[in-house]
């Protein structure tokens, strides 16, 4: 009895062996494969890290309350002084100007799209604003320029240019936000509001955009964070100075991005060897800290506006 | 205000108010506000024809005058080039820089758009999504200041190896310029620049493979990788090319990173690791605008133009094969 029971069990290691004879290479790719596409994930992480770190390390010496409020005007050489002040205003400016038109055109055309438009006008809309963001920053500051030159001649350099061509960039950012936003608010309380007699117009105002005001207030954030980094556009119709300038519609203004590269680009200065007040990198380093300030801007914008969907959210249930 | 009003005639079906025997009267705010909707989805259309219009206007000097006449007025178009001759080193450039950075940055998003959506643990998932855009969300002009002054000397040793091994290619030639300011090292930064856009697409693609493909796979006794490759990669595989090409029109127009660390020279050369070889269209407009007489603005234009025209066909190319894999996908 006992040796009828060990016959068929020594078959079934047989067999086993048998039908498991490849699994070893089989699972030896597995492990392989799953350590590549883990490999995959720690690799992209090192830029992220040395990135933050670099900037980190390399700004915060430079990073003061005197770098933030004093501008450039009158620093030359290797001088220990200057900071960012008038990049700040005309970030601040530029981007504010860019955000006026974009949010109001943005939200409209996502309200076309998503409780109006039909039929092929729609389908081209929602197509092209998809193209939109792929439009090369650069090509978006020279149609700016070539825009405005044909009004104020050639050479035109004044902040609202480059308003205008944050606001390209900007534009089909909102809309794809806004329009994911609109599409998440239920049928139901439009169906409601119609129900009660409301017309459709004042259904969109204070219905469906009231109730979408979180998510529309989180994408907006995000836009500003997207092109609030923008150089290359500001770098061709905004220009560089040195001194604060406050109108958007008259002289160059600085910005934030330009303002690293303009720096950057200065390179090393060569110091006398005995020389007190001469910094030879001091160029790179307020490059960095201006970079620093950077990141720490669009960081923040990423991260209140991912609060206020959290804490803002409509608590809906449907 | 006026709600009650217009609220009435267009939806009220009763007869109990006293204002229904009047002619129901027109909607005017709908009117109004479903007009200003419609204006604003048209103005998009109007914007990009306009941004089409606008550079022909202005780069059409630089096609129509002779080239003598160019040169002589703009310091940097070489005395015997054309238009053409002058485009197409630049132009060279760009494609190069990008594809590089496209072949390095495919395999590894991929990889990446796969932890997230197959590997990684399901409550983590979306975190490290996030991890991952907080890459897209880095100005450019940051990662050129941290390509040329952080990125650069630690790849020289790289350069150095591949040069030294690899050299008989002709695109390893050697000896690698140093600091590397060379087109191989533009492509590392691009690669980085552009991996979010492409984890993003493939990672939304692999999560609608469909659920039974996997467990059928799963079943047959596939093991996780075997899975992957049967159902998740085959089907998303029009997903990754387009979300490829999406990455590839991001590379193809950006400025910063290669203004700052590439050191240009117009040849048509495929030495990666050379210096002084390579320039891409939106770095030489970024670089020559500021100081360009009006000759040469319209010169700068007519790159520009081209390279928008490149630009736009690929996207419009990507973002055709999602639209139309939408209309087969079930998941939808």
């Amino acid at each position: 009895m006992s040796s009828a029971q060990m016959t068929p069990r020594s078959d079934a290691t047989d067999l086993r062996e048998l039908l498991t004879r490849g699994d070893a290479r089989r699972k030896l790719v597995d492990r392989l494969m799953t350590v590549v596409i883990y490999g995959a994930f720690v690799l992209a992480l090192i830029p992220l890290v040395s990135l933050s770190w670099t900037v980190v390390s390399n700004g915060i010496g430079r990073l003061s309350p005197y770098f933030l409020s004093v501008s450039m005007r009158g620093v030359f050489g290797g001088m220990d002084a200057g900071g960012i002040y008038h990049a700040i205003v005309g970030t601040v400016l530029i981007t504010g100007l860019a955000t006026l038109v974009s949010v109001p055109v943005g939200i409209m055309v996502a309200i076309y799209l998503v409780e109006y438009g039909r039929g092929r006008l729609a389908a081209a809309i929602t197509f092209f604003v998809d193209v939109m963001t792929g439009i090369p920053s650069i090509v978006a500051g020279l149609f700016a320029y070539a825009l405005f030159a044909l009004f104020f001649g050639p050479g035109v350099r004044f902040g609202a240019v480059g308003s205008v061509a944050l606001s390209v960039l900007m534009i089909p950012v909102v809309v794809r936000s806004s329009e994911e936003m609109l599409r998440l608010v239920p049928n139901e309380l439009r169906e409601a509001a119609y129900a009660l007699g409301v017309p459709k117009w004042l259904t969109v105002v204070k219905v469906v955009l009231r109730t979408a005001i979180a998510g529309l207030v989180t994408g907006v954030m995000l836009s500003i964070a997207r092109v609030i980094g923008e150089t290359a556009p500001l770098l061709i119709v905004a220009g560089v100075i040195d001194s604060i300038n406050t109108n958007l519609f008259s002289g160059r203004m600085m910005t934030l991005p330009v303002f690293v590269y303009r720096q950057y680009s200065q390179g090393l200065v060569p110091c006398a060897p005995d020389a007190a007040d001469c910094i030879a990198t001091i160029n790179f380093d307020r490059a960095w800290a201006a970079a620093l300030v950077l990141i720490l801007i669009v960081m923040l914008l990423n991260l209140v506006a991912r609060l206020i969907s959290r804490y803002f959210a409509p608590q809906g249930n449907s | 205000m006026s709600r009650t009003d217009q609220a009435v005639p267009t939806r009220s079906a009763s007869s109990l108010l006293p204002t229904q025997g009047a002619v129901p009267r027109r909607d005017v705010g709908g009117r109004v506000f479903s007009g200003l909707a419609t204006f604003a989805g048209i103005s998009i259309l109007v914007t990009l024809a306009a941004v089409a219009l606008f550079l022909v206007v202005r780069g059409w000097p630089a096609l129509t005058t002779p080239p003598a006449v160019l040169a002589e007025e703009v310091s940097w178009f070489p005395a015997d080039a054309t238009m053409l001759s002058f485009v197409g080193p630049i132009l060279f450039g760009t494609l190069l820089a990008a594809i590089i950075a496209l072949v390095l940055a495919v395999p590894v998003a991929v990889g990446i758009a796969l932890f997230i959506s197959h590997y990684a643990p399901r409550r983590l998932a979306s975190g490290l999504g996030y991890v991952i855009d907080l890459l897209a969300a880095i100005p450019s002009v940051v990662y050129g200041l941290w390509g040329v002054l952080w990125l650069a000397p630690r790849l020289y040793p790289l350069w150095q190896g591949v040069s030294e091994g690899l050299g008989f290619i002709p695109l390893f030639t050697g000896p690698p310029a140093t600091p590397p300011r060379v087109v191989a090292t533009v492509g590392v930064v691009l690669a980085v620049m552009i991996l979010p856009i492409i984890t993003a697409v493939s990672r939304e693609v692999f999560l609608q493979t469909p659920r039974l493909h996997e467990e059928a796979a799963l079943a047959m006794g596939a093991t996780r990788w075997e899975m992957v490759r049967m159902a998740v990669l085959p089907f998303g595989r029009s997903g990754v090319i387009s979300a490829s090409m999406l990455g590839l029109g991001r590379a193809l127009g950006e400025t910063m990173a290669v203004l700052m660390i590439l050191s240009p020279g117009f040849t048509y050369s495929f030495a990666l690791l050379l210096a002084g070889r390579h320039q891409t269209i939106a770095a030489n407009i970024a670089n020559q605008f500021p100081e360009a007489s009006p000759a040469g603005v319209s010169i700068l234009i007519a790159t520009g133009l081209a390279l928008f025209v490149i630009t736009l066909t690929v996207n419009m190319t990507a973002r055709w094969v999602v639209a139309r894999r939408k209309d087969f996908s079930g998941a939808n």
